[in-house]
């Protein structure tokens, strides 16, 4: 591990480096981002329950090389899911011949190899190769290209790439988050890659912004903003950064969450008194239907990945529960019961799993609820854990935590085993929201 | 400003020397609104009482806020004499506007706690128009915990932060 700027090694990870190999602080190289530049710690806890052993190679002896080679590493370490073993000074490029046999020897069932070379119009060619040590075969060779910013997302294809040859899962590295920063009295919504690198600011405010939400495709997000005194629903185009209103009635207008065509939001509007759930036409606004008719609250709807359902927070039984009904409107069921406060439904994108926010004693924990089998598990310990979200793949969860009085952005793997804190040592982040894969 | 905030709710429950809470550097702190209205016998609009909502004099910019305990979101029996003032002065003034606006305490999610809010802010609406406000006169919102006016985290922080405020529109 060579990490880079900036870095802060705390005695108590040391402690729990001797405990577990697994244990370990990052900080990853080429911080980029303008306005948005943000310092960024990492620090990671717990194992997964399967831990594939590979080797990365620097790809060939240059900084960029190394830079590429070091954000592959901290990828596939944040998942819990690799041990790292050591290629130190293996000065393998492309071409090298691959002595399997040794690569075995030192513990690597896979290494990633490569070379970056730069062409005379200052372009940059990427090529890689993923070595299967025990079948002494080949699992990928490809070649990108792209300029000194690219870099870092084409490490992420690569990482995403390694990812799913191993683990025959998807991989999430080259996705993107939203999340709110708060730094004073100003409120960003900023748009990160996945490892919270890169940072871009979407939306500067004085007034508050919660509820970030990503369109299916990606190219837009619908968040409620403050702005105008009271709260509004916007879609924001992130390429052309236009936005515009699509929910401003009289009261409340919030809880945006897309329809998985992407052609309506569902949001939750106080027009006709207390919160009850609505649904807009996404482009326009227009097309308002009432999907709820309830005394008490409706709010958070979140549409199952089939379309059929919505999941949605109401506390209609005295106290906030996650229930589920059509998607058109009908007749509600329960789903959840354990607990007097059960906030924030996300479904899994293969809708088996409900994530959601929990009360215990105390102590607000996100937890995971199996729908066929109803078991849950509590993945994290609190105190004050919010606005939970899935990654694309299912296999991580992106939540809001507080440490030390501070908002932070943390993750823990579906299955509770391994977590990970970032933190923004100039702000608070706050409502973050995984993207979904790039199209 | 934790201590003193929760000097100034001690000292506003206390019923006395309100004018203390100008020191805390919070416009229109509410101390005011705890338990100094008095006006349950009806006596809001006595004699050389300024009914001006505008009027930094008068008891309407003054006592504006109701606050709620804990989980609740029914108007306490101390406040019901200040919402019925600014009831009557509504009722008398169709054309006047106002905006109530719920705020809970920071604990729990965003949008739950805008909920939350908006149940408070329509307790006071409720009560307004069965006391004769018309419904287009007002426009109940919800900040959640979105925009606390004390920002520490103690108890007393809290119970200022559940609160519903009566703004009037100009």
């Amino acid at each position: 591990m060579t990490p880079a700027t900036p870095l802060s090694l705390p005695n108590r990870v040391r402690a729990l480096q001797r405990l577990a190999a697994a244990v370990l602080l990052l900080a990853a190289a080429m911080l980029a981002a303008q306005s948005a530049r943000a310092q960024l710690r990492v620090d990671i806890s717990g194992t997964g329950a399967q831990q594939f052993p590979i080797a990365i190679a620097d790809f060939s002896d240059d900084p960029n090389g190394r830079g590429i080679a070091e954000v592959i590493r901290a990828d596939l370490t944040r998942t819990g899911q690799f041990r790292l073993i050591s290629a130190a000074n293996s000065g393998l490029t492309i071409d090298s011949a691959i002595d399997h046999d040794q690569w075995r020897a030192r513990g690597a069932d896979t290494l990633a190899y490569g070379t970056v070379t730069q062409g005379g119009d200052g372009a940059y060619e990427i090529r890689y190769r993923l070595a299967d040590t025990v079948q002494r075969g080949q699992l990928d060779d490809i070649a990108f290209s792209g300029n000194q910013a690219q870099l870092r997302r084409i490490a992420h294809q690569i990482a995403d790439r390694i990812y799913e040859k191993i683990t025959g899962v998807r991989g999430v590295f080259s996705t993107r988050i939203a999340y709110v920063l708060k730094r004073g009295s100003t409120y960003e919504l900023q748009i990160a890659d996945s490892d919270g690198q890169n940072a871009q600011v979407a939306l500067r405010s004085r007034e508050p912004i919660i509820s970030p939400s990503w369109s299916p495709d990606g190219s837009r997000l619908a968040y409620v903003s403050f702005e105008s005194g009271k709260p509004v629903v916007y879609v924001h185009n992130l390429a052309s950064s236009q936005r515009s209103p699509v929910a401003n009635y009289k009261g409340n207008n919030s809880a945006p969450a897309w329809s998985p065509d992407g052609s309506r939001l569902a949001v939750v509007l106080t027009r006709d008194g207390l919160s009850q759930i609505y649904s807009v036409n996404a482009a326009d606004g227009g097309g308002l239907q009432r999907l709820t008719r309830s005394p008490l609250i409706d709010t958070e709807p979140f549409y199952s990945p089939d379309g059929a359902s919505i999941y949605f927070t109401s506390d209609r039984s005295g106290s906030p529960q996650i229930y589920r009904m059509p998607a058109g409107g009908g007749d509600p069921a329960r789903v959840t019961y354990n607990g007097s406060y059960n906030i924030s439904p996300r479904i899994s994108p293969d809708g088996s799993t409900l994530l959601y926010v929990s009360r215990r004693d105390g102590s607000f924990r996100i937890a995971a609820l199996n729908l066929s089998s109803g078991s849950e598990n509590l993945l994290t310990d609190g105190p004050d854990d919010q606005s939970p979200s899935f990654a694309p793949n299912g296999m991580q969860v992106l939540y809001a935590a507080v440490q030390n009085g501070r908002s932070v952005l943390a993750g823990v793997s579906s299955d509770g085993r391994v977590r990970q804190t970032l933190s923004v040592l100039n702000g608070e982040v706050r409502e973050p929201t995984w993207g979904p894969f790039n199209q | 400003m934790r201590s003193r905030i929760a000097k100034c709710l001690t000292v506003a429950a206390l019923a006395a020397a309100l004018a203390a809470c100008s020191s805390v550097d919070l416009d229109d702190k509410a101390g005011a609104g705890q338990g100094g209205v008095g006006q349950g016998s009806g006596g809001a609009a006595s004699t050389g009482e300024i009914l001006d909502p505008f009027n930094p004099q008068s008891v309407l910019a003054q006592q504006r806020s109701v606050y709620f305990e804990f989980d609740s979101y029914t108007i306490p029996e101390q406040y019901r004499g200040l919402v019925e003032t600014h009831a009557r002065y509504l009722a008398g003034h169709a054309q006047q506007r106002v905006t109530i606006e719920g705020n809970t305490d920071e604990r729990g999610g965003a949008e739950y706690n805008l909920a939350l809010g908006q149940r408070r802010a329509d307790a006071v609406r409720r009560m307004m128009t069965l006391l004769g406000v018309g419904d287009a006169q007002i426009e109940t919102i919800s900040f959640g915990k979105e925009k606390p006016k004390a920002t520490g985290s103690t108890e007393a922080d809290w119970a200022e932060n559940r609160r519903a405020d009566i703004v009037y529109q100009r």
